[in-house]
């Protein structure tokens, strides 16, 4: 059996799995579009939905420097997560998850990245489950103009998010490309005083929905795997066609919705300097996309699994580092690693000050948002999967708690993906394949 | 009129004037193409994406030379070694259909603008402002015909005459309700992947072989990376590809023409990993020479040096990897250290000169030692002989090697400044006597340490840190002291030839070769190394054979109905 029918077969499982073949846990729907205070309001009076996001980092932290010394109230940042001061009460971290290999051989730094975001090892290198993201958006983005957009800051199109082994979202690597896609000619400012429908979104609309038509035809002439992949397209093809009618309609004005200044093109490379600055770029953009309603599911992509980043000038990249470095006996740690993993730490900063700084009403953008931090190792000088660094972000729109540290030693990782999916009210009860496979809720930082 | 004679890009190489005494040869022999040809049992017909450049060219030989195509397609993925396998797994996600929207809207839009529009339309609308349906559905139907590489169906074509006719009522213009529609095609499966048809094979009671046009699709992307021309759809539509005289006609008609250099090219660019170039890049500080120009410049420098070695001199393909020959700009002298004069006034782009190394030159190791290679499998900062020995292993002899364990000490490999272990020899032989490391690093790390001479960039050197390198290993019981005589054990290592021939069946199939094609991949390989090596002949083996064609029963749906 080839990975694509395994894949389909996976994704009907986990679809039948959705619509309620399996227990339901989670909130209902319409729950999803209130917060806990029910003070982030929006100008029509109803609550501002909650929105999800990854950001990924290759390589991840160090072990020992990361994790809170006392479970519950983070009261202390730990020296690596220092960078994010700020957030200590916004963020949750989880100490002592892995990710299980059971029989699949390691690749090393594939194997945990897709593991984190897709909650198992698939069996051959394009094979793949779909990633959260993709498991969230199908659930809360189908009612914005774009179900999820993805960014990466190292110039690689990879984005750690795809519905199958044959659809994977390729990311964008240029803001100011970004900022076309969003707020470009097509952009309808919900805030405008005048709504007028234009006739070339309705013309083409009309186009699209007649081929459209054309799935049943198309679809007889196929075998079972093609079939599925054509399946795929004309997914797509709906969705593009949601996005049109969504343009053709007045949007519901929202208060904190401003449209940002053309973006600069950014330099989308390895440098972690220039991906600094990208990513500054692109989280601004989207967290204004967030506030204007134009989309609930952001993926960011710092750097790739395996770290490429390094630093201008110098033969070394971070994966190198990562290898070739001793450790500093006098502070535990590899010096120049550390050095990257805090530049990762206060990128990750800039994002969630991105986040932070538009105020809906008495709240965030970052507080209807649960990020998911992401990576590929818990401690890359041995390509361990063990002890991954896992955390997340902002409070869900009132649907988590925030400023927790939760130890679970031994825990797949898994565990989080599935509380971030039945806090945003995805009526799942379980999550993830093999050992991997969990139905254990993180209750103590669920709201 | 369908633009099918456009200019083709300016090259300073020879045009290929190909093998007319091969193909005349073969014409008077008449029908003996079969003759020692094993039965195949073929495979499943494909569904393929289109690659960016097939994409690109079909636009070109139908709307224009000139039409930009804006935007960034689906990344591809690799699959036994291919993207062109690869294409027979990928579909298009919704982030990614919308870019193919925006791409073919922006392509459709040039199309009918006034510049173009006597390209595309054979007739001039009743007016600007209304639908004038007749008009469309011939247009439509013509572009069609190309873009989905077969006639449309009726019902296809009512859709798409209707689609444009109501985007014509709406925007009340006729060329951009047209342009709506065309956009639409563009964007359609029908275009966007290559869909194999089949059909019962009169002649063989009880087989399946593919239909004419997906025949035609088969030679035309495989020689000349595009959809089939006017005359091959002729072909097809009147059977005559099913015949061995009329077969024989279009694979040599294609095969004569210089735009075999375009197959050749996309092939080889797929087989050596030439797209991570659109994401590749050397520290500035550290080689300030090799610039994003030099990027660019590197992949040409090799296509250039496979064009002249394979199809102007036909030569023996092995020979790439020992040719004195290649072809340099100034750049790319610079990152070699080989002076090429600059002989074009400010502006003008550099022209390429065919250059040959002298024969007791170090350099003179075929394409192996060009930049593409060299630097393409190195770190940013420093060179890599694992990493260059295992693209050897991966890619020119379809070898696997295994990932690297876990809880690996690598401390010592890349510590450049380490007092004891001056050069990468003496590293990587400190890393690799872990025991758990040593099996994979034997079989990598000989050919990669013979390329040590050439650094990250590609640039000349003896030695490192001051310590003279040593090039010498052996690999397979065969024994190399440097650069130039690994090139003739990679040259004579029977692994290289049966690679190719996997990868070009490959390649041209658009997925590994299947149990029952066992009998005939033998048969190509035979003939192939008894043609001496020659890879058009390769290619003709290929295209006029039986087993390219030949599929097994499909199981679609209609199939099953039936």
């Amino acid at each position: 059996m080839s990975a694509i029918t395994r894949m389909a077969s996976r994704r009907r499982v986990l679809k039948g799995a959705l619509n309620g073949g399996v227990v339901t846990l989670g909130l209902p729907f319409l729950n999803g579009f209130l917060n806990e205070n029910g003070t982030a309001l929006a100008a029509t009076g109803q609550a501002l939905p909650s929105c999800f996001g990854t950001w990924f980092q290759g390589l991840g932290l160090s072990p020992g420097f990361w994790e809170p010394k006392e479970a519950g109230v983070i009261r202390e940042m730990p020296m690596q997560l220092k960078p994010l001061e700020a957030f200590k009460d916004k963020i949750n971290v989880y100490s002592g998850m892995r990710v299980f290999l059971d029989s699949h051989p390691p690749k090393v730094h594939a194997t945990g990245a897709i593991a984190v975001m897709g909650g198992g090892i698939p069996d051959d290198d394009n094979g793949a489950f779909p990633s959260i993201d993709t498991l969230i958006a199908d659930h809360i983005g189908t009612r914005t103009r774009f179900r999820s957009l993805e960014v990466s800051c190292n110039g690689q199109r990879f984005a750690y998010s795809r519905k199958s082994a044959s659809a994977a979202n390729p990311a964008e690597t240029s803001p100011m490309a970004l900022y076309q896609r969003i707020f470009g000619p097509d952009f309808q400012d919900p805030n405008a005083a005048d709504f007028t429908p234009d006739p070339k979104t309705m013309a083409r609309k009309s186009v699209l929905s007649a081929f459209g038509e054309e799935r049943q035809g198309l679809m007889r002439e196929l075998g079972s795997e093609d079939r599925s992949r054509l399946d795929e397209y004309f997914t797509a093809l709906r969705e593009l066609e949601n996005q049109l009618n969504l343009e053709l309609q007045r949007p519901a004005p929202l208060d904190a919705c401003t449209v940002p200044e053309n973006s600069e093109e950014g330099t989308h490379s390895m440098v972690i300097d220039h991906a600094a600055a990208d990513n500054r770029l692109f989280s601004k953009l989207l967290a204004h996309a967030l506030a204007c309603g134009q989309t609930r599911v952001i993926n960011i992509v710092f750097d790739s699994a395996g770290g490429n980043l390094r630093t201008a000038g110098s033969p070394v990249t971070f994966h190198i580092h990562t290898h070739e470095e001793p450790v500093d006996p006098a502070i535990g740690l590899q010096r120049q690693v550390a050095w990257f993993q805090e530049q990762c730490m206060m990128a990750l900063n800039d994002t969630l000050t991105a986040l932070d700084s538009i105020r809906e009403g008495d709240g965030t953008v970052l507080d209807r948002i649960v990020m998911m931090y992401g990576t590929d190792t818990g401690f890359a000088k041995f390509h361990s999967v063990e002890n991954m660094p896992m955390f997340t972000y902002g409070g869900a729109g009132g649907r988590m708690k925030t400023g927790i540290h939760v130890p679970a030693n031994g825990d797949t990782t898994s565990r989080v993906g599935l509380t971030i999916m039945q806090a945003l009210g995805l009526p799942v009860s379980r999550w993830g394949t093999e050992s991997n496979d969990t139905s254990r809720t993180i209750t103590e930082v669920m709201a | 009129m369908i633009n099918f004679g456009r200019p083709r890009r300016q090259r300073t190489t020879r045009r290929v004037a190909l093998c007319a005494f091969a193909a005349t040869a073969m014409l008077a022999a008449d029908m003996s193409i079969a003759a020692d040809e094993p039965l195949s049992s073929g495979g499943e017909p494909v569904v393929r994406r289109l690659l960016p450049d097939q994409y690109r060219n079909i636009v070109a030989d139908i709307f224009g030379t000139d039409i930009e195509i804006g935007g960034r397609f689906e990344p591809d993925i690799r699959e036994d070694g291919l993207l062109a396998v690869g294409a027979s797994r990928v579909s298009v996600t919704g982030s990614g259909l919308a870019q193919y929207d925006a791409i073919a809207r922006g392509i459709a839009e040039q199309a009918v603008d006034e510049k173009h529009r006597a390209l595309l339309m054979p007739c001039v609308p009743a007016s600007v402002n209304a639908p004038d349906e007749e008009c469309a559905r011939t247009a439509l139907a013509r572009a069609g015909l190309h873009l989905y590489r077969r006639p449309l169906t009726d019902e296809e074509l009512d859709l798409r005459v209707n689609a444009a006719t109501e985007a014509t009522k709406i925007l009340g213009d006729f060329y951009q309700g047209f342009a709506l529609s065309l956009g639409g095609m563009l964007s359609s499966p029908q275009f966007l992947f290559r869909t194999e048809r089949s059909e019962p094979d009169p002649d063989y009671p009880g087989h399946h072989r593919l239909d004419g046009y997906s025949k035609a699709e088969r030679l035309s992307f495989f020689l000349w990376n595009t959809s089939p021309d006017t005359e091959l759809l002729e072909a097809a539509a009147s059977g005559a590809l099913h015949t061995e005289k009329g077969l024989l006609k279009q694979a040599n008609r294609l095969l004569a023409s210089s735009r075999v250099e375009d197959g050749v090219r996309a092939f080889f660019e797929d087989m050596l990993h030439f797209d991570r170039f659109a994401t590749f890049s050397k520290d500035a500080a550290i080689y300030p020479k090799f610039t994003n120009d030099a990027t660019e410049a590197s992949r040409e420098q090799t296509l250039r040096t496979i064009v002249e070695v394979l199809l102007t001199d036909k030569g023996d393909y092995r020979d790439l990897f020992t040719t004195r020959k290649t072809f340099l700009n100034p750049l790319m002298g610079s990152v070699y250290g080989v002076p090429v004069p600059k002989i074009t006034a400010n502006g003008a782009p550099d022209p390429w000169v065919p250059h040959t190394y002298p024969a007791d030159d170090p350099r003179a190791a075929g394409i192996l030692m060009h930049a593409s290679f060299t630097a393409l499998h190195s770190h940013p900062g420093r060179t890599s002989p694992t990493l260059r020995g295992k693209a050897i292993r991966e890619i020119l002899m379809c070898q696997h090697v295994p990932d690297p364990p876990g809880d690996v000490e690598f401390t010592v490999v890349q510590d450049t400044e380490n007092p004891v272990y001056k050069t990468a020899r003496t590293r990587l032989e400190a890393h690799a006597t872990e025991p758990m490391c040593t099996g994979c690093h034997k079989i990598t790390d000989p050919m990669g340490l013979a390329m040590e001479n050439f650094d990250a960039a590609a640039g000349f050197r003896t030695t490192e840190n001051g310590e003279v390198i040593d090039t010498s290993g052996s690999i397979d019981g065969k024994v190399f002291n440097n650069a130039v005589e690994l090139g003739q054990v990679i040259h004579d290592h029977p692994a290289v030839t049966n690679c190719l021939v996997n990868r070009v069946y490959a390649y041209a199939a658009g997925r590994e070769p299947t149990k029952g094609e066992g009998e005939w991949m033998k048969y190509l390989k035979s003939t192939f190394v008894e043609n001496g090596h020659r890879y058009p002949d390769l290619m003709r083996t290929i295209v006029t054979s039986d087993a390219f064609y030949r599929v097994a029963e499909p199981q679609t749906q209609d199939a099953r109905a039936k």
